[in-house]
């Protein structure tokens, strides 16, 4: 049978997903591509009795360097080779997508292009002539509409002759006499290396070496052609010649436009109308905040509603669980594995709700006018208006809100946004504050918790900005960002985008809870005999040996364990405490007993909710750092640096507490 | 060196004023960004409207939308064009 590979290639926004969805349906497979954490969707289909893959390439608005996305998705055209590269075209803005056609046709790359949302061009009155179109490019072109399927059998077909018959010649943008000269003259000079013609088409990398791409200097590196290019190149102002060649590009679309389009005279667009309000300078704010307000509740709802039936499946299962022989056995799984990953899987509802109202917003375009209203406050600390919802979502669950930084382009500053999220007060941290400000602060326990939320948002702003100025340095990215025309996201694609990015998060981060669950199950079960999290158990040694290091916190060896036990979930520290204080998991009995401790007072339990808020985050959060940086190291910085801030803080609020209150 | 244009930039253009770009001054990966979204020297630009907080700023480029911050747009040398 035969078999073929076929890229799918597209600006963002110009309905790409929808026309890799209509191809692929279910049969889709997600993952990163390697080494980077950029999405990689692939889906291998039977069309007319032969094999297809399609993998789905990011979107880019060029095949520069601009971002990890563009190279991915040029480094796959090179040197993966596909057999033929479908181009997704947006037909109501031809103009801009056109320049990507110029540089994959550059690139030599078999072209298939797609004119997608072929109806809204049709609807709003322009005529495009995709007969003329396919001449005057030398490519086929065929008309689609994604999300009703319409013209995805022809472009497959398309796509398979395009595959089967020889290659045609090299049809490009001719860039003039001067710069065709210099680009002649480097082809000679490139052609000298065997290898390197043997792998690249040598006119796009002379035109890349033209444009001074960093990344085509590299490829030059070792080759034996390097000296005569770079004699060459030495005599030309590459920045000009960028200039120039872009200027062209767009001519030649300009002049291919003319004879192709007759395009409706410009009114004032469905999108624009909308915008006027949704962006608008006194109603965007309040709009931005009521949105992102429902989609907080929404999440926060449903997801506990269903979180909640999760956490009493769990709690039928524990107890069946308690009933298996031997005794050991029954607590690893019990206490172990149900106890430690349900607290856990309690959460996925929440995930999965908000994956669907990002990928809503994300396909309606209102996201691309959050980042917009947001900028300007982010930009003060060092972030991208887009690192805002991830922030936001932190309020309810680190896990999400961490995956949610996929929007963010640039890589250092989606690095940023990962790292200081954890000091966003997730839900789960509440509880904690509940108990605590219950038993030592009263009526002003509202004013601490504020206080306490305020502080994290401070520590994440600050260390941003420090982030920013040592270890992850650098210009912001250039703000420049399309606001594409908002249209009504389907059902299905929502739903499919919810369902991948979902079921990704708990394949990578299941196992990892897994095993952090049963290594913390270990610690408390030994040695063998000991009553489970006691202070003879392992935990409890190993808290006793931290006391020396939370005492100048004004906390005990108890506490220690506890914040052992938060690393599963935050808010396992007060059932571990209700464990630790022999009150069971009656709430009212272990305020009595914390209360009764006389070596806590409000300066304490102040330190233990500032170490709380700050220090290493839970195993859950922590897997998805993992995953999302690709890292471990990166993830040992995160607790390290939590560690050392919740500590240095706590100490501050201990000893200031101590002034006013005493203990 | 004086930008061209008389001085002006694309910052400075005010809501439903059109223009034309005469130069990019931006460097390096802004610069490749710029042309990838079609402001090269020659493209006509609208400007649409600040967001509520004074920064970013909505332009019009060959028929699609785009934000761009000020300061970015302050290395865009424009020429007004003629109410």
């Amino acid at each position: 049978m035969q078999q073929f590979t076929v890229a799918l290639a597209g600006n963002p926004n110009v309905g790409k997903t929808t026309i890799f969805n209509a191809v692929t349906g279910s049969r889709q497979h997600v993952g990163n591509w390697p080494g980077v954490t950029v999405e990689k969707k692939t889906g291998r289909i039977s069309h007319r009795g032969i094999e297809i893959d399609v993998v789905d390439l990011p979107g880019t608005y060029s095949l520069t360097a601009y971002s990890l996305d563009e190279i991915v998705a040029r480094d796959f055209i090179l040197d993966e080779k596909p057999d033929v590269v479908i181009q997704v075209v947006d037909a109501t803005n031809l103009e801009r997508n056109l320049y990507l056609t110029t540089q994959l046709m550059e690139i030599g790359a078999p072209l298939v292009v797609a004119l997608n949302v072929a109806d809204l061009a049709e609807a709003r009155g322009d005529a495009i002539d995709a007969e003329r179109l396919q001449s005057l490019l030398a490519i086929p072109v065929v008309r689609t509409v994604g999300n009703r399927g319409e013209g995805i059998e022809d472009m497959l077909d398309a796509a398979i002759r395009e595959a089967e018959s020889p290659p045609r010649h090299e049809h490009t943008v001719g860039y003039g006499d001067d710069a065709e000269a210099a680009i002649a003259r480097l082809v000679t000079a490139l052609s000298a290396d065997a290898d390197l013609a043997g792998h690249y088409p040598l006119r796009w990398l002379a035109v890349r070496l033209l444009e001074g791409d960093e990344h085509a200097d590299c490829r030059l590196e070792g080759s034996p052609a390097r000296e005569a290019a770079l004699e060459i190149l030495a005599g030309i102002d590459r920045e000009a010649c960028e200039a120039a060649l872009a200027d062209k590009r767009y001519e030649v679309i300009a002049a291919i436009l003319a004879q192709v389009c007759r395009l409706a005279p410009e009114k004032i667009s469905a999108s624009d109308r909308i915008d006027r309000v949704v962006t608008n300078r006194y109603l965007g704010i309040p709009i931005f905040l009521a949105l992102m307000w429902g989609a907080f509740e929404l999440t926060f709802a449903v997801g506990g509603f269903f979180g909640e039936a999760i956490e009493a499946g769990f709690g039928v299962l524990g107890e069946a669980a308690a009933t298996i022989e031997p005794g050991w056995l029954a607590s690893l799984i019990g206490d172990g594995i149900l106890g430690g990953v349900g607290a856990v899987l309690a959460f996925v509802p929440h995930i999965f709700i908000l994956f669907l109202i990002l990928s809503i917003m994300e396909a309606s375009g209102y996201l691309a006018r959050a980042a917009f209203i947001m900028d300007r406050l982010m930009y003060a600390f060092g972030l991208p208006g887009k690192a805002f919802i991830p922030m936001l979502m932190g309020f309810g669950c680190n896990v999400p809100a961490i995956m949610a930084t996929r929007t963010i382009e640039d890589h250092k500053e989606r690095l940023i946004t990962i790292m200081v999220n954890p000091f966003i007060s997730c839900g789960a941290r509440l509880p904690i504050y509940v108990l605590f400000t219950g038993i030592f602060f009263g009526r002003e326990a509202g004013t601490v918790i504020f206080a306490l939320y305020v502080l994290g948002i401070a520590v994440a702003i600050g260390s941003a900005k420090l982030f920013r100025s040592t270890i992850l340095p650098g210009e912001s990215a250039a703000f420049i960002m399309e606001l594409p025309p908002y249209r009504l996201p389907t059902l299905r694609g929502s739903m499919i985008q919810m369902w991948d990015r979902g079921s990704t998060y708990l394949k990578k981060a299941g196992g990892i809870i897994l095993i952090g669950a049963v290594i913390i199950w270990a610690l408390a079960s030994n040695p063998p005999g000991v009553e489970y999290g006691s202070q003879e158990s392992l935990v409890g040694i190993i808290g006793n040996m931290l006391s020396p290091a939370v005492e100048p916190l004004g906390l005990n060896g108890k506490i220690a364990v506890a914040l052992i036990f938060g690393i599963l979930a935050k808010e396992i520290v007060v059932s571990s405490l209700g464990v630790l204080y022999g009150a069971g998991e009656d709430a009212g009995s272990l305020t009595d007993a914390l209360a009764a401790d006389p070596g806590l007072g409000p300066a304490s339990a102040l330190a233990l909710m500032v170490f709380a808020l700050l220090y290493l985050p839970c195993i859950a959060t922590l897997a998805v750092i993992r995953a999302e940086t690709g890292s471990w190291r990166w993830t040992g910085f995160a607790v390290g640096y939590g560690v050392v801030i919740a500590w240095l803080l706590a100490f501050f609020a201990y000893q200031a507490g101590r002034l006013i209150w005493g203990i | 060196m004086l930008p061209r244009g008389g001085g002006v930039t694309l910052d400075r253009i005010i809501p439903e004023q059109a223009c034309r770009i005469v130069g990019i001054r931006a460097r390096g990966r802004s610069r490749r960004r710029m042309f990838a979204m079609g402001l090269v020297p020659g493209a006509r630009v609208e400007m649409l409207r600040t967001a509520p907080l004074g920064d970013p700023v909505e332009y019009r480029v060959r028929g699609y939308c785009l934000a761009i911050r000020k300061a970015d747009a302050g290395l865009i040398d424009v020429m007004p064009e003629e109410q």
